[in-house]
């Protein structure tokens, strides 16, 4: 087992990872900013790491200072937590020439699976259904040609991206030429890399997605996660299992999954979008989710723990305490700061700050009252988990919790969370990823 | 002829500027797309007018109410 984990993240997760290293008896070391002194995972970790500078450029995406630092500090292993560098080979890579454990896997599985396309062809190579599709798109010939056979309308993607971000959707030919340009220079905004290919796209599809865990030998899947509530392609809420299924055919894709990510030595999420009664793959994601916590909920497996635990070499039989069975029902809702009446972003000072402390209900946060929430970092404030025997008890729960939270400062999207959750359309399981938009 | 004061609704920074000064611009037109929490937000042109003015460049920190661009209508 490691015995220092260096945590080259912020907030939630860092917290998360932090608890997660402290439950099994090793030390963590938590990187920050000079923005995120007053974070509260800083006090809870075995030591800290101050990261000069303000953008995320300089700080939490500056790989070789992340790196340079976890060696200075004694760690032997690394933790990236998810956005920023968690899915970049080359820090990945750098992490492990350096001679530190890499919580996440090999460098190998980073670069085949987050490049779109590649990662399409292993999946269906492994009898993964997929949706219509194109190869990357060269050029606007190519992506005409491509758009005709796979139908109108169509999603242009960033090869190398991920997250939703990036994508444009397109409904005539017409639209085509202006689209493609304009998706190839956000793909090299947001991805520095312009490959772009296209998808068919889905009429009112429920995004489902698999996780997986790998020790090397042997992957096996741990569950769905159903995370059709979303807003500009960000999830909003999430919940396991995903209601109203057929478990049998829910077990068969599961299975194909972790059969696509035969080899896979760590933590891994393959998503989908469910039309029409058919699955079809989306992309997988090598990495912790951020929604991870509702699977936790319903098989009592801490998946962050056995992330550690096989990143150190451990096997799937010692890693996890248990075979994966659900029991009972949980959801998440993200707490977002974001002005509710416009949708944007939302930065201030925290005045008050008070979680919720309730039965069923796991608050993971990364914010303290008294913080700033400033516009470098990603808005997500909080996240409110509700467990229970039902999926009813689990909304319940989750809905009074989000209630009960109070938040002072800055504008969040709590009313619009309460809204949701107590939906008509929601509590009947009627779930697709243009919910949200139709309840605003 | 009106003078429109175009302010930023977020505190972030300015992405891109999509209009160069003294541009004829329509109604619904992207002046500029600012940046904040990892997402992008369109500053449209509120009316028909021309670009008379504009306060900032790429890659500068924004507040929330600031005067970003000068629209002649």
């Amino acid at each position: 087992m490691f015995s220092r984990v260096f945590i080259a993240n912020r907030a939630a997760v860092a917290r998360r990872v932090v608890r997660a290293c402290t439950h099994l008896g090793i030390e963590s070391v938590a990187a920050y900013a000079d923005i995120d002194r007053a974070a509260p995972h800083l006090a809870e970790a075995s030591a800290t790491a101050r990261l000069p500078g303000y953008l995320a450029a300089d700080t939490y995406l500056n790989g070789g200072k992340l790196i340079e630092m976890a060696r200075q500090t004694g760690c032997d292993a690394l933790h990236p937590g998810w956005g920023f560098l968690a899915e970049n080979a080359a820090f990945a890579r750098g992490t492990v020439e350096a001679g530190l454990g890499f919580i996440g896997p090999d460098p190998q599985w980073i670069e085949r699976l987050g490049d779109k396309t590649r990662s399409r062809a292993v999946m269906a190579e492994a009898g993964f259904p997929v949706h219509r599709g194109s190869d990357v798109l060269d050029n606007l010939d190519v992506a005409i040609h491509a758009a005709r056979n796979t139908g109108f309308p169509v999603l242009l993607k960033p090869v190398a991206g991920g997250g939703g971000i990036g994508m444009i959707r397109v409904d005539t030919e017409a639209e085509l030429a202006g689209a493609f340009a304009t998706a190839r220079a956000q793909a090299l905004h947001a991805f520095g890399d312009d490959r772009v290919y296209l998808e068919t796209c889905l009429p009112k599809p429920r995004h489902i997605e698999f996780q997986v865990i790998g020790d090397g030998e042997m992957s096996i899947g741990v569950l769905e996660r159903e995370c059709s509530v979303q807003r500009r392609h960000q999830k909003v809420i999430e919940e396991a299992p995903a209601p109203g299924l057929d478990r049998t055919r829910l077990a068969e894709i599961e299975a194909a999954a972790a059969s696509g990510l035969t080899g896979y030595d760590s933590l891994g999420t393959v998503e989908t979008l469910y039309a029409d009664g058919r699955f079809g793959f989306l992309e997988v994601n090598t990495r912790l989710q951020v929604e991870h916590g509702v699977t936790e909920e319903i098989t009592g497996i801490d998946l962050v723990e056995a992330q550690i635990r096989i990143a150190a070499g451990a096997k799937l039989a010692d890693a996890l305490p248990c075979v994966p069975e659900p029991q009972g029902h949980a959801v998440q809702a993200r707490i977002y700061a974001e002005d509710p009446r416009r949708m944007l972003p939302s930065t201030g000072h925290l005045t008050v700050y008070r979680p919720p402390r309730m039965t069923g209900v796991r608050v993971e946060s990364g914010y303290a009252e008294g913080q700033w929430v400033t516009p470098y970092f990603d808005p997500l404030l909080a996240k409110v988990i509700g467990t229970g025997a039902t999926r009813e008890q689990a909304i319940g729960r989750t809905l009074v919790a989000v209630k009960a939270f109070d938040i002072r400062g800055l504008d969040t999207n709590q009313a619009l969370l309460e809204r949701t959750l107590g939906s008509e359309p929601f509590i009947a399981g009627r779930l697709h990823t243009g919910l949200l938009d139709d309840l605003l | 002829m009106a003078r429109l004061e175009i302010e930023s609704e977020v505190t972030g920074n300015v992405w891109k500027v999509e209009v160069q000064a003294g541009a004829r611009v329509d109604a619904g037109d992207v002046l500029m797309i600012l940046e904040s929490m990892k997402m992008e937000i369109p500053v449209e042109a509120p009316e028909a007018g021309r670009v008379s003015e504009l306060r900032v460049a790429e890659e500068d920190a924004v507040e929330e109410d600031q005067v970003i661009a000068i629209l002649e209508t």
